[in-house]
């Protein structure tokens, strides 16, 4: 499939369930060591619903259900030749231990620069919790080098 | 201590956070702990086939040093949005310093807000990341 044809394509949804473990394996990787991200008592304490997940974890959960790769396989690009552009995060609520997030991702659009050497492609994914709450909305732009 | 709406200035300073060097143990367990598995991160022979000096750092780790001198500052509920873009490499061996300035003051959604600005840069002082967030404070 070529580049400008993945635009507009929305993807089946994904389901991901979120486990302690791995948002503390996730927080000690990245070195916060704040107790929200590890204990219960103190997640609650600091308004949470429970433990919670850093600020970055939702592309984690993207990437656990393999979005970015899974627009790069449809396309054929071998995945050491893309680099991430750029990340963003509106939050509407919290990650949490325990919690399934549900999402849907889009390609929002597609682009060339330096003469067609960079393909940018910008995906878009909304998640929410089993609650049904709308817990954030990711816009991701991976980088492809192309040549 | 509590940062009110009150008490932050256009054009202040958040306090920096100079992170540790990052070796590739940390790339190692930040691959299995993201789920970003992308040999570009753990191989140097698939880097460098993918036309790379070697493995480079995730940019995730770098955006997750990031909000790591957000929620230094405030607390993370208060993080409404976050967003950056990757703007040069990290590399083994490379210390990442993060910093955040006031942009702008302002409401949103009945709430007050401040924007910064966000920059993490390596030992040279080159720019890895240019980032930005809304924050929510208190009266």
């Amino acid at each position: 499939m070529a580049v400008k044809d993945i635009v507009g394509k929305v993807f089946d949804p994904f389901s991901i369930e979120v486990e302690k473990g791995r948002v503390a394996f996730f927080a000690r990787s990245i070195g916060a060591s704040d107790p929200i991200h590890f204990s219960e008592a103190a997640a609650r304490a600091a308004g949470h619903r429970g433990i919670v997940a850093p600020p970055t974890f939702g592309f984690t959960i993207a990437m656990d259900a393999n979005q970015s790769f899974m627009v790069l396989d449809q396309l054929g690009i071998d995945k050491t030749r893309t680099v991430h552009g750029e990340q963003e995060f509106i939050y509407h609520d919290d990650i949490c231990a325990g919690d399934t997030i549900t999402g849907q991702q889009t390609v929002a659009e597609s682009y060339d620069k330096k003469g067609g050497a960079l393909t940018f492609i910008v995906t878009k994914t909304e998640i929410k919790n089993q609650l049904g709450s709308h817990v954030c909305d990711l816009r991701t732009v991976i980088v492809v080098r192309n040549g | 201590m509590t940062i009110r709406f009150a008490d932050v200035q256009v054009g202040d300073s958040i306090p920096d956070l100079a992170k540790p060097p990052i070796d590739r143990t940390q790339l190692a367990l930040f691959a299995g702990a993201s789920g970003d598995h992308n040999p570009i991160h753990l191989d140097d022979e698939q880097a460098r086939s993918g036309g790379l000096p070697g493995v480079i750092a995730h940019g995730m780790l770098s955006m997750a040093f990031l909000g790591q001198v957000l929620t230094g500052w405030v607390p993370q509920s208060a993080i409404r949005s976050f967003s950056a873009r990757f703007t040069a490499m990290a590399f083994p061996g490379d210390t990442i310093t993060c910093k955040g300035v006031v942009t702008a003051k302002t409401q949103e959604n009945g709430e007050n807000v401040v924007d910064l600005d966000l920059a993490a840069v390596n030992q040279d002082g080159k720019q890895t990341l240019a980032g930005s967030a809304r924050i929510a404070l208190p009266a």
